[in-house]
């Protein structure tokens, strides 16, 4: 195995979505390939970092701020008036 | 965060353990149908179960936080005056983010005042992926930045990558969905979602690279 087969699965390797062969011999070629070995470990941590960190949280006051309002715009169509609309538009149109 | 003690990354494993489920389907399910029939409260629960994920998914599309909020009010919007519309084929939640998804191009788009954005905008070739930088990375590279660094760090490196690339990352890394997901979700055949995952993952690492490799951390501080 190349490097640029080992890079071609590493995706599915870090994924656990590859079959016991292959993963045997991607893992024979770490052994020996310092190079894809570090790509692999890194590549692990970059997922890993960006899982844990999550830099895009939602604060509490603006959540519950975005709560409220789809729920009052959801209040202003609520089935029954969509319906309605709906029959409107279907008048209209013939 | 994690403590250091509790990420081990000596030898490869599978990442099979993080990409867990984050709801019960069948609850999940009851709580669509309530709602279908007109039960507010019904939606209210998807809301709050979902904000969050909604919030961080548009603000790593749109990179602007007042359009990440715009986004959460129109997806949620959206989906409930199309409820009925939901076939449930598939989980609510991919489908909402498939909403969410064209809510925040549609941002770009405007903000851009540029019609042409799309998920295949900016793809590069795939020699851009190949990774150059193979310095291996110091121990916890989180340590070495307090977490406004590090939140700092891990935006504009995001930021960085096409935007075809960052939602698939996003869609199957952060927020968890299966490759299948995430490809229903984006309208992207699976070997598509692959490809696209495989080099953002690579793209990214080889740019933490720039702040986290031995030799180079203190340089990329300073």
């Amino acid at each position: 195995m190349t490097c640029k087969d080992f890079l071609k699965e590493l995706t599915d390797y870090l994924d656990g979505a590859i079959d016991t062969r292959t993963r045997s011999e991607l893992e024979e070629h770490l052994l020996w390939c310092p190079n894809c070995h570090v790509i692999c470990d890194t590549t692990k941590q970059t997922i890993q970092i960006y899982r844990d960190a999550q830099p895009y949280e939602l604060p509490e006051s603006l959540r519950t701020r975005l709560q409220k309002a789809i729920l009052s715009k959801c209040k202003c169509v609520t089935p029954a008036k969509l319906k309605a609309k709906r029959k409107r538009a279907r008048a209209k149109s013939k | 965060m994690n403590s250091p003690e509790t990420v081990k990354y000596v030898n490869p494993v599978t990442l099979e353990t993080i990409q867990s489920s984050k709801v019960e389907p069948g609850d999940e399910l009851a709580l669509v149908r309530a709602a279908k029939s007109g039960d507010i409260s019904a939606f209210e629960q998807l809301v709050k179960r979902y904000d969050r994920n909604i919030f961080r998914l548009a603000q790593h599309i749109t990179q602007n936080r007042e359009d990440a909020e715009d986004v959460v009010q129109e997806a949620f919007l959206k989906a409930y005056t199309h409820l009925n519309g939901f076939q449930e084929q598939s989980k609510f939640y991919t489908w909402l983010v498939r909403i969410a998804v064209n809510e925040s191009l549609m941002k770009l788009r405007r903000r851009r005042a540029d019609k042409t954005v799309s998920l295949d905008q900016e793809i590069e070739g795939e020699e851009n992926s190949m990774p150059r930088e193979v310095n291996d990375w110091r121990p916890n590279p989180e340590q070495v930045y307090n977490q406004a660094e590090m939140n700092q760090i891990l935006t504009k490196t995001i930021g960085g990558l096409p935007g075809g690339f960052r939602t698939v990352f996003v869609l199957r890394d952060v927020e968890g969905l299966s490759t299948e997901e995430t490809a229903e979700a984006l309208q992207l055949s699976v070997p598509a979602v692959k490809s696209r995952l495989l080099r953002a993952r690579l793209q990214l690492r080889e740019r933490l690279s720039k702040y986290f490799q031995k030799t180079k951390v203190s340089e990329a501080k300073a």
